[in-house]
């Protein structure tokens, strides 16, 4: 057997085998450039700047590498404009959670007839909608200086809400403005949670003599927290990044962190670019950190709650 | 549980307290335009500014550009990865959850820090605020897309399209984009929704669109901000209610159409 064959054999079945290989290759990565075109998209308009900013906050004015701008956070000024921004999302969470939950609960399961169920469905969508410079507006005539519930509240009850020290222009206007689109918001990401319920649970548990109390301590509570959380959360971050609401409102005159980085791209307001890049990460990191636990969150009620 | 029917009236109607008293008051706030007398003197003082016609018509324009480009890149995407890349599908949702994490505010930071020095110097150019409103809407098109493509059998069509021979531009055309009306439809009505009263990106990159516009207005006059607050609720009202009346039409079912759009 002349041993050339044999070789030119090994190596036909090495071309082979590589040929195959790289086909197989091809094929796994082949799809992807299906994608290519949309990902390259993301990338430059939305992952490249993401990224520039979080390179900003760990660069100085010179470009080297430093620590100080995250430290500068501390700073009282910036630090309380982190405090009243928490507390403004977490207000108006907690406000628009609530009523949008009890809202959601009576179409859901609370004995409302169905045109109520749809109409409030259509009109939480466009409510939820309903943000910006118009919001902004509304509650300007409603509750603003001359607005239709301060001279109301003035010559029905000669009650003085300006003289009480409410303010629209300042914490609790903006977070009641908020709470205006975090209602409708709110009954829409929880009304399919509530119809997830299952009224199975509900008769076994009257059947085995369950008070409606019972029922909700032992049942519907711990089966609805982790959504109930999920959303708040969610209501949150969406207060947290707001801008042009409190824009429209208070003219960028309200300390909360929003407005800061607005002011801070339009001119120098920190005397010091890099500062507003660490004010921005900051953000980054709270939204992170509420979209991290809304996902694990939302993995948790999926096991109840399809 | 009828016994809790009464019990969650009040609560109903505490809410459509607090959503239609706001709207009331604006709308009545609107109507002060001329001292002493109720009437549209207001809305008349808008319609007759050069401005609004100007700035609403640019913002229009950028809805239009976005509405193009977002179908252009996301659609097919989409339809490609439920099609040969279900592996993708949990970057895509990863994807989607981005906007969330970076705000339009962020958003307009980094693309003013990515794009304002050569060889990218964009940030004169409308293409990056184009660019922007892609992103801010697109999980927005993305769900919806994504849902109108489940609703279809798309691998059985697909299948049945080739195999009577229609190549991909048959199949995009003729099969998938047809069944795909209803989803297409909300997804550009909700873009509009969005792009049109947009303030952040618009303000921040200094274009003069509609959202920077009433900005203004509301700064400088006290009765015209409220006619454009009830003007531009009207026109929410009409995309929302066309998303909702084209899905109640279509066969999809009613879910919730266009959840809380990113123009906080």
């Amino acid at each position: 057997m002349p041993p050339s064959h044999s070789d030119e054999g090994k190596k036909k079945a090495r071309e082979a085998r590589l040929l195959f290989a790289a086909r197989g290759w091809l094929r796994r990565i082949g799809p992807w450039a299906g994608i290519l075109p949309f990902l390259a998209f993301v990338f430059a308009f939305m992952l490249l700047p993401a990224s520039s900013i979080f390179i900003g906050s760990f660069q100085d004015k010179g470009g080297a590498f430093t620590l100080d701008n995250l430290a500068h956070l501390l700073k009282p000024n910036i630090f309380s404009s982190y405090v009243i921004t928490i507390r403004i999302s977490a207000v108006s969470a907690t406000l628009g959670g609530f009523l949008g939950f009890l809202i959601a609960y009576g179409i859901t399961m609370g004995g409302l007839p169905k045109p109520v169920r749809s109409f409030m469905t259509t009109f939480s969508g466009v409510a939820s909608n309903f943000a910006g410079v118009p919001l902004a507006f509304a509650f300007i005539a409603t509750l603003g200086r001359v607005g239709l519930v301060t001279v109301l509240f003035r010559t029905v009850f000669g009650f003085e809400l300006y003289g009480s020290g409410f303010n629209l222009y300042s914490f609790w206007g903006l977070s009641l403005t908020y709470v205006y689109f975090q209602i409708p918001l709110m009954v829409l990401i929880i009304t399919p949670s509530l119809d997830g319920m299952k009224r199975e649970w509900l008769e076994a548990a009257e059947n085995l003599g369950a008070s409606s109390l019972q029922y909700w301590i032992k049942v519907g509570i711990p089966v609805l927290l982790p959504s109930i959380l999920a959303s708040f959360i969610l209501l949150f971050g969406n207060a947290f990044g707001a801008y042009a609401t409190a824009y429209a409102l208070t003219g960028g005159l309200i300390n909360i962190v929003p407005i800061l980085i607005g002011a801070q791209i339009r001119g120098d307001v920190l005397h010091d670019p890099n500062l507003g890049y660490a004010m921005a990460l900051g953000m980054v990191i709270v939204m992170t950190a509420s979209i991290l636990v809304y996902s694990w969150l939302q993995k948790i009620s999926s096991r109840w709650v399809k | 549980m009828k016994r809790r029917a009464g019990l969650s009236w009040l609560w109903f109607g505490l809410g459509l307290v607090y959503f239609f008293l706001p709207l009331i008051a604006t709308f009545l706030f609107s109507l002060h335009g001329k001292k002493g007398v109720l009437g549209f003197s207001a809305y008349q003082r808008v319609f007759a500014d050069p401005q609004f016609l100007k700035t609403f018509l640019f913002s229009l324009e950028m809805a239009v550009f976005t509405v193009l480009a977002s179908l252009a890149l996301i659609v097919p995407t989409t339809i490609w990865v439920q099609l040969k890349l279900p592996k993708a599908k949990p970057v895509m949702e990863i994807l989607a959850l981005l906007p969330f994490v970076i705000p339009p505010i962020i958003l307009a930071f980094g693309l003013i820090r990515s794009y304002s020095k050569p060889p990218f110097a964009l940030v004169s150019s409308p293409a990056l605020l184009v660019a922007g409103y892609v992103i801010i809407s697109f999980p927005y098109v993305y769900r919806s897309v994504d849902s109108g493509l489940r609703a279809m059998d798309l691998r059985g069509l697909s299948e049945a399209a080739q195999s009577l021979g229609a190549g991909w531009g048959r199949l995009l055309f003729g099969v998938v984009l047809p069944n795909l009306r209803t989803a297409l439809l909300s997804a550009i009505f909700l873009t509009f929704a969005i792009v049109i009263g947009e303030l952040t990106l618009a303000v921040l990159l200094a274009w003069p669109a509609f959202g920077p516009y009433m900005a203004l207005v509301g700064r400088d006059l006290a009765y015209e901000p409220a006619a454009l607050a009830i003007m531009s609720f009207a026109l929410t009202w009409g995309s929302i209610g066309i998303i909702q009346a084209i899905a109640r039409t279509g066969k999809g079912k009613d879910d919730g159409a266009g959840i809380g759009a990113g123009a906080h």
